[in-house]
Formats: C-alpha cells, sequence, structure tokens
C-alpha cells in the first residue's frame, strides 16, 4: 500500500513536471521565424562571420563596430573571411541596411519574435522609413 | 554486485566534471570558424587626417546670408531639431508644446559682446555691434567637458576632435555645466517630430543625452570638408594647426586673430579674424 502510493506519486509529480513539454506536444507549436534575406543579402550570400555566428553575437559585434567608428575613427572591417564592411547599420552600401534591405522583415523579425527591444532605432533611421 | 567504495566513486565523479568542463573549450578550439580575432579595422582610405584639427573664421567675410546658410547647412544635415517646425499632427499626435528655451543648436550667430565678453573694449569699432559672430564648439585642446565627463561620452580624439559617443551620454549635463561656450544643448524631448526631413546619412538623437559639433567627423573620414566650410564661400577654414606649412597657419600668420575666453585657458581651436 505504501509502496504503490509513493509509484503513484512520483508518476504524477514527473508528469507534472514535465507538463510545458507535453503541452508543447499536444499543442501546435509557432516555430521561430526565419529572417527574410532580401535583394543584395540574397544573391551575396556573404555576412561578416558565418550564419550562426551572426545569430549569436551579431549584438556584440555590433557594440565592437560602434566603438570603433565612434572613437577610433576606424571604419572599415576587412572580417576574418577576406570580405570588407564599412561599419554603420544604416548608411552606405556596405552597412548592414545596405545589404539586407528591409528592416521589418530581417531585424524585426526575429527581435519581436524574441521580444526584445534593441533601441538602435530610437537615434538610427531606416533610409526607407523617410519619406 | 559491483562493491564501490567511496573514494574511487570521488575519483570517477572528479574526473567526469573536468571532463564536462572541458567541453566547450576543446569545441571551441575544434571549430573552424575565425570569429572577430582575425578581422582588420581601417580607416577609410579617402579620410582627411590633421595632428589638430583647427578652425578660421574670417568675420570680414560673414554676411548675415552666409550666416544663415551656414547654420542651416550644419543643422540639417545632422539632424538638429529646430523647434519652429510645425509639428505632423498624424505622425506624432499628442506633441506637448515647446519651450523655446530649450532650443538645441551646435553653430550659430552671435553678438560680439556676447561670443567675446572679455573684449568689449568701451569704445569698440561700432561695425562690431552688427556683426554676425558664428559660434560652436571649439574643440579646445584642454577640453573642460572632457574632463567634467562621468561616462567618458564625451572624450578627445587624437586628432583634436572633442568628440561624442551618443550612446553612452547618461544625460548628466556636467560637460554642459563646464563648458564656458555653451556649446553644448541637451535634448530635453524627442527630437524626431521636429525635423524636417532627416538625412539618413547621420543618426537623430534621443530625449536624454547633450549633443553639439563634431567638426564633421562623418565628413573628414569621407574625404569631404565639414559642412560649414562649403557653406561658408571661404570665409570658413579648416585644418592642420600642427602643421606649419598648412593654409590655416599662414592664415593665422597674416591675420590678427582672437579666441573666445582665451584668459580661461581651454585653448579653443576656433580663431576669429578681425
Amino acid at each position: 500500500m505504501n509502496k504503490n502510493m509513493i509509484i503513484t506519486g512520483l508518476v504524477i509529480f514527473v508528469l507534472a513536471v514535465l507538463s510545458p513539454f507535453w503541452f508543447n506536444i499536444i499543442t501546435t507549436t509557432q516555430a521561430a521565424p526565419e529572417p527574410e534575406l532580401l535583394g543584395r543579402a540574397k544573391t551575396t550570400k556573404k555576412c561578416v562571420l558565418d550564419k550562426y555566428e551572426m545569430r549569436a553575437n551579431h549584438m556584440a559585434l555590433l557594440d565592437e563596430w560602434r566603438d570603433s567608428v565612434v572613437r577610433k575613427a576606424d571604419r572599415q572591417y576587412k572580417a576574418a573571411n577576406g570580405h570588407t564592411f564599412g561599419m554603420s547599420l544604416s548608411t552606405g552600401e556596405n552597412s548592414c541596411l545596405g545589404c539586407h534591405e528591409d528592416k521589418t522583415k530581417f531585424c524585426d523579425k526575429c527581435h519581436t519574435y524574441a521580444s526584445v527591444d534593441p533601441y538602435c532605432w530610437d537615434c538610427h533611421t531606416n533610409p526607407k522609413e523617410i519619406e | 554486485m559491483m562493491k564501490k567504495s567511496r573514494r574511487s566513486f570521488l575519483k570517477v565523479a572528479g574526473i567526469a566534471a573536468i571532463g564536462l568542463g572541458a567541453s566547450p573549450a576543446i569545441n571551441f578550439a575544434s571549430s573552424d570558424s575565425h570569429g572577430t580575432a582575425h578581422a582588420v579595422k581601417s580607416k577609410n582610405k579617402e579620410a582627411l587626417h590633421a595632428h589638430r584639427w583647427g578652425m578660421v573664421i574670417d568675420t570680414n567675410k560673414i554676411t548675415d546670408e552666409i550666416a544663415e546658410s551656414i547654420v542651416k547647412a550644419c543643422h540639417k544635415a545632422h539632424n538638429v531639431p529646430d523647434f519652429n517646425h510645425e509639428v505632423d499632427e498624424k505622425k506624432y499626435p499628442d506633441t506637448r508644446p515647446v519651450n523655446h528655451k530649450q532650443e538645441i543648436k551646435w553653430i550659430w550667430e552671435e553678438h560680439f559682446h556676447n561670443a567675446f565678453p572679455d573684449k568689449e573694449d568701451e569704445f569698440l569699432a561700432e561695425r562690431f555691434h552688427d556683426l554676425p559672430f558664428l559660434v560652436t564648439c571649439n574643440h579646445c585642446k584642454n577640453a573642460p567637458c572632457v574632463q567634467a565627463c562621468p561616462t567618458q561620452a564625451t572624450f578627445k580624439r587624437e586628432d583634436g576632435i572633442v568628440m561624442m559617443d551618443f550612446h553612452r551620454c547618461i544625460g548628466c549635463r556636467f560637460c554642459m555645466a563646464a563648458c564656458p561656450f555653451g556649446s553644448r544643448s541637451f535634448n530635453f524631448r524627442d527630437p524626431r517630430p521636429f525635423i524636417e526631413k532627416a538625412n539618413p546619412d547621420f543618426p537623430t538623437r534621443t530625449k536624454g543625452v547633450v549633443e553639439k559639433c563634431n567638426f564633421c567627423a562623418e565628413r573628414l573620414a569621407k574625404g569631404k570638408l565639414p559642412h560649414c566650410v562649403e557653406a561658408s564661400e571661404g570665409a570658413i577654414v579648416v585644418g592642420d594647426l600642427e602643421d606649419p606649412e598648412s593654409e590655416i597657419r599662414s592664415l593665422l600668420n597674416e591675420h590678427y586673430t582672437i579666441r573666445r575666453k582665451q584668459s580661461l585657458g581651454t585653448e579653443p581651436s576656433v580663431y576669429y579674424i578681425m
């Protein structure tokens, strides 16, 4: 009797603890959105770092770029893969937005999904949004 | 059943723990990505260089029209808000009324007795009373704002330009108290509703940061001269103060020039030909 009680209790406990997983299996989950590559980004296919590193570390890279441009006036970035980029978020052909043309379909897509709200665009302007 | 002593169990557990700890390091070493370590940062090839940037303003050549077009060119290019601009109610609803004491300016016209309070002689030549004197950040050699800034958002570049890192400004306004020239303005509110047409090549600012003239660092990097020089029709010259062969030094050699509040010892880099 005692033994059975304990085992039932354990089973209920494990089921309860793993409930998020059960919930996810039962309901249709919304897959994380893929940022869309459009225009130049689609054809060039060569970013500063490889895809996975970019995904994980783009914020650190942008932070490094910002310090370099503002404080040292170094504006050209020759990446380890041999390609040169202009260290800028939104100005010029070789900037982030120069290649990834659509901010809403690239930056915002993931940021909205992940519920992060970077304040880049409080100051920097998306050339497309200026009419 | 195998009998394990506590001792041997601890040994195995210890080794396993080391292995777990080492795995990220091994993964990192075996990955072929170079990351950012091998990247090379450099200046634009066309960038203009100087040991110490300076400016000479020929007050004889500056008329009201020229002064106005200089101010306009600078403020337009740097997205400096104009609080006389009528706000687009659809885009920015509920914008509160403007307080004109909170104006923002990078370069502006000033009367002689305000620009040079220590040089106001009793019988000053009359023409000086009406002449427009353009004043801006003096990019001082011993800039008090740089010393006052607690976050190093304001700093001195190697080429003498006193720069601001807007990202880093916390809006404490110590620099504004420190600057004897009133060259700095504070964003008491979001400037965007008051920018007629934003220039996409330069960021705007947000509420809560200080801003001032940056000697057009973004243009020097592209090999171009500052906006004020271009709009001045020859009245403003910039160049290397440390280079005895430079145009600016020969101008200083040929003319009598004054600087603002020289006695304070901040060593301004903006000279006025009288």
